[in-house]
């Protein structure tokens, strides 16, 4: 049968139909195919010492996140003609991971989410070959990071620990509830919570009426009903607040105390980007999906990676590019506004990569509070009031009016130009209004 | 005895009309039932159980039933405008939040956020029809009056989807602001409205080239950026003024729907989620999501002049004569 002939048989009507269907087809994909490569690299855990079998130890966190991310970005895709595409780097516990990177990161990957701890993070960032990438810090909450040891090229997506200190010392402001006794853990991060707890105290105006460590120097497992009322005997307090990261004591301290107070910090109430307690705002929508996925609920590194790889997808979708300084200057942007299922549009603060992001006051099975609190205010937005301001940081990150001072500085031309150091600090705040949006 | 009867039937329409000029009718997502209020008398006329979670509402063409969501229960369910009783129930797809009828009341178009799907119920026959997948979180939906384009709003892939009622097929994508949440037509099918959540605008596309032809920030002195979220739209039918329930902020902006300026807000309740005209359009009706309460705004003045507690989560609202 020639096609004349088939024509024929199927009538005029139908062609016509047919034609439209061509014609709407050519409508849903209007342009070619954009590809934008992502990488996602992580490297597997030793199972950490826990206190108790409740809660099963999960590894891969975060990677089902960024699964999820990359179907929605494609879906977006179908319609604008864009492709997301990630490549998965598990490495073994004891594995280079620079070697790995250097391996499986091609040149053309821009992208790279990364579910990593501080060191290994920096190694990677600081390679010839990641300066033209842009990197997502998924898992660290250093405050360093964000600061002295802050990079160019890494974003980060969950809370910095000042950012869940002050998100507790708001709504202990709140609550009036202003005497904390401090107990510490042992480990580096421990201190380095407390460090953030303390700072957030003296911020807000509350007093850490006393300090102390947990040194483990007992079986705690048979004499926690006895040793913690000695342990927090003798203090006149409100609040006992709890700097154990990993969770090797700090539960001991509800129901035990000497005093009947309630417990916050890293257990009792704790601050977190992300929890199965968080239902409001749509967040319903995205709990379920994620448990549809992974056959368990959504980890606050799950949530960080999923906003990485949404951040990505926005500003590709956005910007019509798969090129990292576009993608990269639109998210730091003022236009950028991410749908993070918080009830507030995300962003990411231009000084020091930090996503800024509510974050939550949850309890075991009740989502207690969400910070910023109502009532801490702040010029540009409230956002603001939890972690490091802009006039706080000291992230010296790469930008225009630090080169030029750098160069100004090294050519000696600051004083053969006339250039007073007030000219200089009107730049810097020019440029900081600018950055702002401020006129 | 016939001749008796029959003026009985007179006094009770006669009655029914003098009693009962105008109510509207709210979804209480919280107490999974409808509040009847009389907006005239200001009072909270009944609550009527209804099912888990009602969210979306709809009145038919001629006023006879109303349409309810009851996600949690996966259900349309039809409800008897006079009496209030449920009469049926629709089939919908899995956690129907809103959705649409068509202008001859007899298509309905509902959003399934959790399966990323527009389904198209047909009301007579109660069988679903055909099932559109579009973006991510499918949430505000809408039909146009000359029943040419059926629109949905995807919260997480920020397009509008232009579905073809003909078809059922999308012909065409827009991509919009953050977390579009509602979209409405004016009158006359020339421009649709929609509104961004997360990034605090209002849009207004042109319904012939489908683009985005201008793009308003709705900006409170005094309010911080994050609280201006803005949900429900509507357009009065002679296109003069159009209305925008912010959220947080509490308020409804007020728009200049020839010059498209805001021309000012008005404070209601707390968490404004929709909204709905009168029947004669002279009045406009809030649910306020927070503080339990409908608002009532007299639109010849634009004052806001009563405020109506119903019950807890008020969502969808629908006036009928």
């Amino acid at each position: 049968m020639n096609v004349k002939h088939k024509i024929k048989k199927i009538g005029m009507n139908k062609i016509i139909f047919i034609v439209l269907g061509l014609f709407q087809s050519g409508f849903v994909c209007a342009e070619p195919i954009q590809i934008i490569k992502i990488s996602y690299i992580t490297q597997e855990q030793k199972i950490p010492a826990a206190l108790s079998n409740l809660d099963e130890f999960i590894q891969y966190k975060g990677m089902m996140g960024a699964t999820i991310a990359i179907d929605d970005n494609n879906t977006t895709g179908q319609f604008t003609g864009q492709q997301f595409v990630i490549n998965k780097i598990i490495a073994p516990i004891k594995a280079d991971i620079v070697q790995l990177f250097k391996q499986q990161v091609a040149d053309d990957v821009s992208f790279v989410i990364t579910n990593l701890p501080k060191q290994q993070l920096l190694q990677l960032a600081d390679l010839d070959s990641a300066k033209d990438k842009l990197f997502f810090d998924s898992t660290t909450s250093d405050d360093d990071l964000r600061n002295q040891q802050c990079r160019d090229n890494i974003l980060h997506l969950l809370p910095s620990r000042a950012m869940r200190a002050d998100a507790l010392a708001q709504y202990m402001m709140k609550k009036q509830w202003s005497k904390w006794f401090l107990v510490t853990g042992m480990s580096k991060e421990d201190q380095l919570f407390s460090k953030s707890l303390k700072r957030a105290a003296k911020r807000f105006g509350l007093e850490i009426v006393a300090q102390k460590q947990w040194t483990h120097t007992y079986d705690a497992r048979r004499t926690a009903q006895s040793d913690v009322p000695v342990f927090t005997q003798g203090i006149d307090y409100d609040v006992l607040v709890v700097a154990d990261e990993q969770g090797l004591f700090g539960e001991y301290f509800e129901y035990r105390s000497w005093k009947p107070r309630p417990v916050i910090g890293t257990q009792g109430l704790v601050p977190t980007a992300w929890h199965k307690t968080h239902e409001q705002w749509g967040a319903v929508q995205i709990q379920n999906r994620f448990k549809a996925l992974a056959g368990r609920s959504m980890q606050e590194q799950d949530y960080a990676a999923y906003l990485a790889a949404r951040s990505i997808g926005e500003a590709a979708t956005r910007t019509h590019s798969n090129q990292v300084q576009a993608i990269k200057d639109y998210l730091i942007g003022t236009e950028f506004a991410l749908q993070g299922y918080k009830g507030k549009p995300l962003s990411f603060r231009p000084w020091n990569g930090q996503l800024r992001q509510p974050v939550l006051l949850a309890a075991a099975r009740s989502l207690v509070a969400v910070a910023p609190i109502d009532g801490f205010l702040h010029p540009k937005t409230e956002l603001d009031t939890l972690g490091f301001d802009q006039p706080e940081s000291s992230c010296n990150r790469q930008n225009p009016v630090n080169n030029e001072l750098a160069t100004a500085i090294k050519n000696n031309k600051v004083d053969k130009q006339g250039v007073t150091v007030d000219k200089l600090i009107q730049q810097l705040k020019n440029y900081y209004n600018r950055l702002n949006g401020n006129k | 005895m016939k001749k008796s009867l029959l003026s009985v039937v007179f006094l009770a329409a006669f009655f029914s009309l003098g009693v009962q000029a105008e109510s509207v009718i709210v979804t209480l997502e919280k107490d999974n039932a409808l509040a009847v209020i009389d907006p005239i008398a200001g009072k909270l006329v009944k609550i009527i159980d209804i099912g888990q979670r009602p969210r979306g509402i709809a009145l038919s063409p001629d006023n006879k039933y109303l349409y309810v969501a009851t996600s949690d229960d996966n259900t349309v369910k039809i409800i008897d405008a006079e009496t209030y009783k449920i009469v049926g129930q629709l089939p919908s797809g899995d956690d129907p939040e809103t959705f649409a009828l068509n202008p001859a009341g007899d298509r309905l178009y509902v959003s399934n956020e959790d399966d990323h799907l527009v389904t198209v119920i047909d009301i007579p026959s109660k069988k679903e029809i055909a099932q559109i997948k579009v973006g991510i979180e499918p949430e505000g939906i809408a039909v146009s009056s000359d029943n040419l384009w059926a629109v949905s709003a995807s919260e997480t892939t920020n397009m509008i989807h232009w579905i073809d009622v003909k078809t059922n097929q999308i012909v065409e994508n827009t991509l919009v602001d953050a977390r579009p949440r509602a979209a409405s037509f004016t009158a006359d099918n020339t421009q649709l409205w929609v509104t961004s959540e997360m990034a605090g605008t209002l849009m207004i596309l042109d319904v012939a080239s489908k683009q985005i032809i201008k793009k308003i920030k709705l900006n409170i002195q005094g309010l911080s950026i994050d609280k201006i979220q803005p949900v429900g739209v509507v357009i009065d039918k002679d296109r003069r003024w159009g209305y925008v329930a912010i959220g947080p902020a509490n308020r409804v902006a007020v728009i200049n729907a020839q010059t498209l300026e805001v021309e000012k807000f008005l404070l209601v309740g707390q968490r404004v989620w929709n909204l709905a005209f009168s029947p004669d359009q002279k009045r406009l009706y809030t649910t306020n999501g927070r503080s339990n309460d409908i608002s009532i705004i007299e639109l010849e003045n634009h004052k806001v002049t009563k405020s109506i507690a119903v019950g807890r989560f008020p969502w969808g609202i629908v006036s009928k004569p």
